[in-house]
């Protein structure tokens, strides 16, 4: 069976490396960028996993070593452990019906059709658009008095009364996750998409000669080599979503209470709400931690198709 | 199979088709007959679309609220986001891109990382090294974080735009006198444009569009861009919903359109390389 080439073409065809330098000699061009990287990234991280471990005023002064003082007080927080679980259910979810549901866009969106360049457009929109103003266009849609939901469900005769699914304590996490899964769709829809290009046609030809239907093509052979891909547009969105911010700030702040917070949400309301600094960066150091781990999965997962580094 | 026949297949992949395009574009179609409504119309017997269209509310909304200066803030933060990162990662990925060094892979890797460490997550680790510079409320820190961050983008879409220039035409020009850096200026970089085109508007609409650390560290509403000033039209009690999406119109449409214009190319970007 040939294997999927994901090297990259273009790199074979001209792959002249002139000398084996060191590391030296490359600083003037890549110096900048390890300033940059150093400077945005690299002393936040120290810096947030220093002051947790560091006695910390409500206006931000430090007054010595505090061991794992901040951490004790984060786990005796009582609403932690609710916001841990819930996180995890907000990312499973979320990451969980946008790859699912993104397979058959992506599929669909691979066929030919009049006016396809039009759909995969309207698919980029969500991409593009700002999500805090997405996610502020769905809480008009949800409003409860003016709201196109409201407003079409009455008009329907479906309600009586219009829904506040928003304030609803019972609906306002679906709603989140709900949005989430708009603005993730069409990332992962092209990711997959790109995926689906890259297999060979004459693989699909051939199975479909030998009398495949089209549900066995896609099970046995377009699924597989659509794996690597699925992967990678899993784990990216894994990240994304864990880090999730504007849509949950922007339609209930987290609210009513912590209802619907997560751990990225609960340690910025911790930190520039509430001032309690400590928390706060206990909190945001073990997020930190965590999404440190799944990009070590993710760059161990796309090594081999790094290959040409 | 001819391809204009039709077949209920067919039939069935263009309405789904549509019907998804409809889905996804339908908030922003509501927001947009939104914008054109009066404060009234919002509530009392509302409608789908607006009854009577108010195509002033796009001259309104700039004197109800500092848009334009929101509008400027961005434009300050996205355009001073794009060059840096261009000024940064043409050098770096040129060089990966032609030389082999210990700890190329390294330097990579370390970028590819960056790209997925969203702000979000240091947040307060960023907002405490701006306040150590002063840097609260001043544009040039917005841009510093905003160019980290996309950095990614950039180095590895060039470093694959450079490495598939061919070495000869560089080495052509140098015997015609171009040195390593005018050689890389005058015949690597205009073939590679596309490239630059990609980087240049992916790091301009992540600049435009992000929130979190702008929100944290632009607090002063005459610095604040367009995705945190937008919150200046919810009051405690009564949303302008009218000018607030005349305003995410403004600042919705061109990034759409932006967006659409290096579609070929996202996926590649986002993803080092990974997917094609």
């Amino acid at each position: 069976m040939s294997e999927l080439k994901v090297q990259d073409r273009t790199q074979t065809k001209t792959k002249k490396i002139r000398s084996k330098n060191s590391i030296i000699s490359a600083l003037p061009w890549i110096g900048p960028a390890l300033l940059l990287i150093a400077g945005v990234v690299v002393w936040p991280a120290i810096e947030l996993i220093r002051i947790s471990f560091t006695k910390i005023s409500p206006a931000g002064a430090l007054s010595g070593f505090n061991g794992l003082g901040n951490y004790r007080e984060l786990f005796a927080n009582p609403n932690l452990g609710t916001i841990a679980i819930r996180t995890v259910v907000w990312v499973v979810l979320v990451v969980g019906f946008t790859v699912s549901l993104s397979l058959p866009i992506a599929q669909l969106i691979n066929q030919k059709f009049p006016g396809r360049r039009f759909v995969r457009w309207a698919l980029i929109v969500p991409w593009a658009a700002s999500v805090v103003m997405t996610a502020i266009v769905f809480r008009w849609i949800l409003a409860l008095s003016g709201g196109e939901l409201n407003l079409t469900l009455m008009q329907l005769g479906i309600i009586s009364e219009p829904l506040d699914l928003k304030n609803d304590p019972r609906w306002s996490f679906y709603v989140l996750i709900f949005v989430a899964v708009f603005v993730s769709i069409p990332f992962t829809s092209f990711v997959i998409l790109a995926g689906l290009q890259s297999i060979p046609p004459d693989l699909v030809e051939a199975a479909s000669v030998d009398g495949a239907s089209p549900f066995q093509i896609y099970r046995k052979i377009k699924f597989p080599l659509l794996r690597s891909a699925i992967a990678i547009a899993t784990i990216i969105n894994l990240i994304n979503v864990f880090n999730s911010f504007p849509i949950i700030w922007a339609i209930t702040r987290g609210g009513p209470g912590y209802d619907t917070d997560t751990t990225i949400t609960f340690a910025y309301k911790m930190a520039f709400i509430e001032y309690s600094m400590g928390t706060s960066t206990a909190l945001g150091s073990v997020n930190f931690l965590f999404i440190f781990l799944i990009i070590l999965i993710y760059l161990r997962l796309t090594r081999a198709t790094r290959q040409e580094l | 199979m001819n391809k204009l026949a039709i077949t209920p297949k067919r039939i069935a992949v263009i309405i789904s088709a549509y019907s998804l395009a409809l889905f996804f574009i339908y908030p922003y179609i509501n927001m947009i007959f939104t914008s054109f409504k009066s404060h009234g119309e919002l509530y009392d017997d509302p409608t789908h679309f607006p009854k009577i269209w108010h195509f002033e509310n796009y001259i309104d909304v700039w004197s109800a609220a500092p848009v334009a200066g929101f509008l400027k803030s961005s434009l300050i933060v996205s355009i001073g986001a794009t060059l840096l990162v261009l000024f940064v990662s043409i050098p770096a990925a040129y060089y990966v891109a032609r030389n082999k060094f210990k700890g190329r892979s390294a330097f990579l890797l370390l970028v590819l990382a960056t790209q997925m460490f969203s702000p979000t997550a240091l947040i307060i680790g960023i907002f405490r090294e701006v306040n150590y510079f002063n840097g609260l409320n001043q544009y040039w820190a917005l841009i510093i974080v905003n160019a980290g961050f996309n950095l990614a983008f950039g180095v590895w879409l060039l470093s694959g735009f450079f490495s598939s220039v061919p070495v000869e035409i560089e080495e052509a020009a140098m015997v015609d006198g171009c040195n390593k850096l005018t050689a890389l200026i005058r015949v690597t970089l205009p073939v590679s444009l596309p490239g630059i085109v990609t980087a240049v508007i992916f790091t301009f609409v992540s600049a435009w569009n992000e929130f979190t650390v702008a929100l944290t560290i632009m607090n002063q509403q005459s610095v604040q861009p367009i995705s945190v000033g937008i919150t200046t039209f919810t009051g405690q009690y009564d949303v302008a919903w009218e000018y607030l999406f005349t305003t995410t119109t403004i600042a919705i449409i061109p990034v759409v359109i932006l967006f659409i214009t290096i579609e070929k190319y996202l996926v590649g970007g986002l993803t080092a390389g990974s997917v094609k």
